[in-house]
């Protein structure tokens, strides 16, 4: 099973390659482009928040020329109406081009089959078109940026009637959708078969590293909750297209002009059909990040993760759970009493296996032998800032609190900290820690280090004046950032302290970027260790010194314990892998 | 005891609160921040407290077993019953109370708004207590934004554009609707935010409790000073979105009548220019 034995054209290896592998650093390389490309739309947007209606500074001439091919005036500064598409794009590209590839795409991709002991994925064709589709739909978002009109403005919600009546980057924004949802359900998919079909001999449920099980309930999220978005997704199309009129009621008046279609139709229909995906879907985005957490946290605690089997069941519990809370996004839109008891009891239940998860995670540290890596260090700097998500959570789930704070800056800065701090330093952990498997070489520390103390620091900079503006009422999506408010007036100065957070984490992703520049280029040790970390699960005992062969394996691993056997008393070295007899 | 320890909410920089309501809803904001405190100073401590104990220079071997106790799992006891209370002792109750304790009819204030891109209309019912149909045929957005049908019921009805008065301690009843995409009605000082949807009319009611006056001495000194109620559209409604706003002025009754009187006599005067 090792390296197959004809030579590969460059094409088959690197481009239309079958090998999950190689898929999953395509995914990844394409991800993180996008995740820079949505993180560069919001530090122009960050520069309007703090000083509306000035040009902006290095990109302005940019800014000008987009402006001016969209038909918007722009003397270099962001108008409202490209304000509008960056939000919008800022979000859907963040999520479902950035944050859904990287952590399913790229880390689910590379390391299910690695760590189950499978030669590949259950559908390799499957999985190359998998990547293919998200490629294409990520090109149709980006060529929406340049039709008269813009990309997308109407948010990342895409709430009818605005986004029935928006200009053609609307339209775009749909055929994109459905060309990354196809992508997620062909990739979930596949996930879920190989995970039940291909495990390793002796590779029990119960002694699947919790990674793998993070992303067995993920898939089980994509592929129920994206089928309801794609059909209200072509609903929303056809409203716009064929003038049908799912999402329109009767009597509309737009600009003077009352709106020629038949009505009769619910803009309320696509909150609960986008919601009913969208909740599980920030589930998509935290569960693969605890997966990555539990191994790095077992790893460089030298002990075992504590309560693996809560964690198993919180997961799982979680995931069916997300499935019922979906409407504490509309709590303010008129629902009765009924309806709002249900919504708030789910989305409490919902919260404890959160705290569970949290708590085992803390728990793990106790009696354990730190080794402060960087990945370890990312995933200590993500439980404070998950503890904060989730607990800014709380309030936005109780709907008395929610009529102050629904729709503003508190719901921005809640599920950033759940999304920014949470999910992108699990990936950042991952990444470090999952690099010289990929590589052969190790990152360096010290810019690693310096990495993550400077992203910890401006992430709080950037994120907890949000709480605050929130807290004083200061809504979301405003283009001036509430300069037009009188409610707003004491909390615009916390515009320039974000607007400045923002920018110095991305100089903070320097040390990052060219930390991995240079790795890569650096020369490769002639035989690197295959277990630097000194780990206990699969991917790291049984396969030879990277790069990997197409086929993983020398020999099929047999699987003899779980996952997390660190310092075993009576063991002669503080690691027993699971493949050991 | 509610009273007391919600009033944390004082320091969490929430708007001054102008209505009979607002008490209740920052006092369980108050409270579920008491709970978002004590968990983070807890697991914080705690993380503070592993990291140097079991730093690996202190602790070079580590313990297979981990944490044998069941403190935990005690403190997360503590946290289903706390947020149990949040819901069922709270949430629950405050939510109905502020959404059905409907009003007496008679000495309710009704309103009508109308939201569209990018401005409130505010529809009185006038001196008969009565709305005119709207009919959307007849909408001008020059004279006749919200299509107000001028004879019958609608012959003394008031409608305003961005200017909503409100006479100080009396219910208040919005009926909320929009013309053309979602909006929300947003009044931070009043705790009140109600989405506005098309095709539905959504009521809702509070009563506001300091007129603008007051209001402004309050605030003066502050940044805002000058700066009184206004209504915020909290949905993204287009380009304009961040610009939406009503002016709200809560007056004495007796201003307040002579607003409306005021008003009543514009209507006169726009008949007289049409005849
Ligand atoms: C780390 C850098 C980031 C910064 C500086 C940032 C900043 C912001 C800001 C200021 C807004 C509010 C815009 C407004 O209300 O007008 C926003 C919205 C949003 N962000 Fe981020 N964000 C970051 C990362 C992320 C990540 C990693 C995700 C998701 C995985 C994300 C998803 C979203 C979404 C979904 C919205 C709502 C967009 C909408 O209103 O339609 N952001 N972001
Ligand atoms: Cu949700
Ligand atoms: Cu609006």
């Amino acid at each position: 099973m090792s390296d197959s034995h004809h030579e590969e054209s460059f094409w088959r290896k690197y481009i239309f390659s079958t090998d999950h592998k190689v898929i999953g650093i395509q995914y990844g390389i394409t991800a993180l482009l996008f995740l820079f490309l949505g993180f560069s739309l919001m530090m122009v947007m960050r520069w309007q928040l703090a000083y509306p209606d000035t040009a902006v500074p290095i990109v302005g001439s940019l800014v000008k020329w987009l402006a001016d091919l969209n038909g918007f005036a722009s003397d270099g500064n962001l108008p409202a109406d490209l304000y509008n598409v960056f939000g919008a794009m800022h979000g859907t590209i963040m999520i479902f081009l950035g944050v859904v590839p990287i952590i399913v795409g790229a880390f689910g991709n590379y390391l299910v089959p690695l760590q189950i002991g499978a030669p590949d994925m259950a559908f390799p064709k499957l999985n190359m078109a998998s990547y293919w589709v998200y490629f294409v739909g990520g090109v149709v978002m980006l060529v929406s940026f340049f039709l008269p009109g813009g990309a997308a403005n109407s948010g990342w919600t895409a709430y009818p009637p605005l986004s029935d009546i928006a200009t053609t980057g609307q339209t775009y924004w749909l055929i994109g959708m459905v060309f990354l949802i196809t992508s997620s359900l062909l990739g979930s998919m596949n996930i879920i078969v190989t995970i039940v079909q291909l495990r390793a001999e002796g590779m029990t449920w119960m002694r699947l590293p919790f990674f793998v099980w993070s992303q067995l309930v993920t898939s089980f999220l994509l592929v129920l909750a994206f089928p309801p978005l794609e059909a209200a997704g072509i609903f929303q199309l056809m409203d716009r297209v064929f003038g049908t009129s799912f999402f329109l009621p009767s009597g509309l008046v737009i600009g003077g002009e009352i709106l020629k279609v038949s009505g009769g139709g619910s803009p309320l229909l696509w909150q609960h059909l986008f919601w009913f995906l969208a909740h599980p879907e920030v589930y998509v985005l935290i569960l693969p990040g605890m997966g990555i957490l539990a191994e790095v946290i077992a790893n460089n605690t030298r002990k075992p993760i504590w309560g693996y089997k809560s964690l198993v069941y919180s997961a799982t519990f979680l995931g069916f759970m997300s499935f019922l809370v979906w409407a504490h996004h509309m709590f303010l839109t008129g629902m009765g009493q009924g309806m709002s008891v249900f919504f708030q009891t789910t989305t409490m239940i919902i919260s404890v296996p959160s705290v569970i998860i949290l708590t085992c995670f803390m728990l793990s540290l106790w009696g354990g032998s730190i080794r402060f890596t960087t990945p370890m260090l990312f995933a200590l700097g993500w439980m404070p800032m998950f503890g904060i998500g989730g607990l800014t959570g709380l309030p936005l789930g109780l709907s008395t609190p929610d009529i102050h704070l629904h729709d503003t800056y508190y719901v921005i800065g809640h599920f950033h900290y759940v999304v920014a701090p949470g999910t992108i330093f699990a990936i950042f952990a991952g990444i470090y820690y999952w690099f010289p498997k990929m590589t052969g070489k190790m990152l360096n520390e010290t810019l690693g280090k310096v990495h993550f103390y400077f992203s910890f620091i401006f992430m709080n900079g950037l994120f907890w004046p949000m709480l605050i503006q929130g807290l004083g009422g200061v809504s979301r999506r405003l283009s001036d950032g509430g300069a037009s408010y009188a409610h707003a007036q004491e909390f615009l100065h916390w515009n320039v302290v974000m607007s400045y957070s923002a920018w110095l984490l991305a100089v903070a992703q320097i040390p990052f970027i060219y930390n991995l520049i240079k790795t890569l280029l650096a020369d490769k040790s002639p035989n690197p260790d295959p277990n630097p970390w000194n780990a206990t699960t699969v991917e790291w005992t049984d396969t030879t010194s990277p790069p990997l062969g197409h086929g993983n394996f020398e020999k099929t691993p047999v699987v003899h314990r779980g996952p997390y056997e660190y310092s075993v008393p009576g063991e002669s070295t503080d690691f027993t892998p699971q493949t050991q007899n | 005891m509610i009273e007391s320890l919600g009033s944390i909410s004082k320091y969490l920089g929430l708007p001054i609160n102008s209505s009979s309501h607002g008490h209740m809803i920052d006092n369980m904001i108050g409270w579920v921040h008491w709970l978002m405190i004590l968990l983070f100073i807890g697991w914080g401590a705690y993380l503070i407290i592993t990291v140097i104990k079991f730093n690996s220079k202190n602790n070079p071997k580590a313990n297979y077993n981990g944490v044998q106790s069941h403190y935990s799992q005690y403190a997360e006891y503590g946290v289903i019953v706390f947020e149990a209370f949040l819901l069922i002792g709270l949430s629950i109750p405050l939510y109905s109370q502020l959404k059905t304790s409907l009003p007496n009819n008679n000495e309710v204030h009704h309103v009508r708004v109308i939201a569209q891109q990018f401005a409130w209309n505010i529809h009185y019912p006038g001196d008969d207590g009565k709305f005119g149909d709207t009919d959307i045929n007849l909408v001008d957005e020059e004279s006749n934004p919200i299509g107000l049908v001028r004879d019958g019921n609608g012959a003394d009805d008031i409608v305003t554009i961005n200017q909503m008065h409100l006479p100080v301690n009396q219910q208040v009843m919005i009926h909320l609707s929009s013309k053309d995409v979602i909006h929300s009605f947003g009044i931070p000082e009043m705790r009140i935010k109600q989405d506005a949807i098309p095709g539905m009319t959504i009521p809702f009611f509070f009563t506001p409790t300091m007129t603008t006056d007051d209001f402004l001495q309050k605030i003066n000194g502050t940044k805002r000073e000058g700066k009184g109620y206004e209504i915020a559209c909290a949905q993204l409604c287009g380009n304009s979105h961040y610009r939406m706003k009503g002016y709200v002025t809560i007056d004495t009754e007796e201003k307040y009548n002579s607003w409306l009187v005021e008003q009543a006599e514009y209507i006169e005067e726009e008949e007289d220019d049409d005849w």
